[in-house]
């Protein structure tokens, strides 16, 4: 699979990325690289990263998704992960990979509650206006 | 100990390119599912296989590698066992290479330790010069 069937999808300031699907090690540093463009180029505030689709999470896939997170950051916008499955979710436990690290939500939901949150806990960016939970 | 006794046709799966990586771990979820594994033992099997793949493909100059799952009985229980083997330059130290955090190839340096808390038996065998060879079952619960 190539980065090209990664839809990046935007809503306002956000974007969702769905990760679908086996995906080998050069596909993981290409839908991380696509994202990272993205977050750069537009003005993301908030990226939700949806993992539902993923059956496995390995320590090398578990490790680029936590970079993203960091990465995505330092950018200026925050990352919630969603959808880890519950199987995912103990394997990547008892293998010892921390993703305490990272924000996550059982859905998009309430991923997309958890950024919202996130963001309104910031200072406002130059040239924007403060959110109303900010008084 | 009672002896394990293999009781199906093994699949063996070349270990040469990433591409490889993802039809080791279409193999063991095959197997994993025609045995009866529940889903979390499923994922278990796959994910440490899928380490011990990237190992092979890592470290191993992909010499002559690959993966050999096989359904295994042994004093009433069944499970599967998969087998990577390589004829690379095999691993200096072991205690090493089996503990949290140790890794020559900038990474976590979960794979081995990572993917032997995820079955229930694991053993390897390396030396250097003489390749590596990790065997890991999971028993049917």
């Amino acid at each position: 699979m190539n980065e090209a069937s990664v839809p990046i999808l935007r809503i306002g300031g956000n974007v969702l990325i769905s990760l679908q699907s086996d995906l080998d090690d050069t596909a993981v540093v290409a839908i991380e690289s696509a994202i990272m463009r993205e977050v750069s180029r537009s003005r993301t505030t908030g990226t939700l990263i949806d993992v539902s689709g993923l059956a496995m999470v390995d320590s090398f896939i578990a490790r680029v998704i936590a970079r993203m997170a960091a990465m995505t950051r330092l950018l200026g916008a925050e990352t919630v992960i969603v959808g880890i499955q519950p199987a995912v979710a103990i394997t990547l436990v008892e293998m010892g990979v921390s993703m305490a690290d990272l924000h996550t939500a059982l859905n998009a939901e309430q991923g997309m509650a958890m950024l919202q949150r996130l963001l309104d806990g910031r200072p406002a960016r130059a040239g924007e206006a403060a959110s109303p939970a900010m008084r | 100990m009672s002896a394990v006794i293999e009781v199906a046709i093994p699949t063996v799966v070349d270990i040469a390119t990433e591409a490889d990586l993802l039809r080791v771990r279409t193999a063991l979820r095959q197997h994993a599912v025609a045995a009866g594994f529940g889903i979390v033992d499923q994922t278990k099997l796959v994910t440490a296989g899928s380490e011990l793949a990237r190992n092979v493909l890592r470290y191993a100059n992909r010499a002559a590698a690959n993966l050999r799952v096989e359904a295994v009985q042994s004093a009433g229980r069944t499970g599967l066992r998969a087998v990577f083997t390589d004829q690379g330059p095999g691993i200096a130290d072991l205690d090493a290479a089996l503990g949290d955090g140790f890794s020559t190839g900038g990474t976590l340096g979960l794979g081995l330790p990572g993917a032997r808390r995820l079955v229930d038996e694991f053993d390897i065998n390396s030396a250097p010069g003489a390749g590596t060879r990790v065997a890991i079952t999971k028993w049917k619960r």
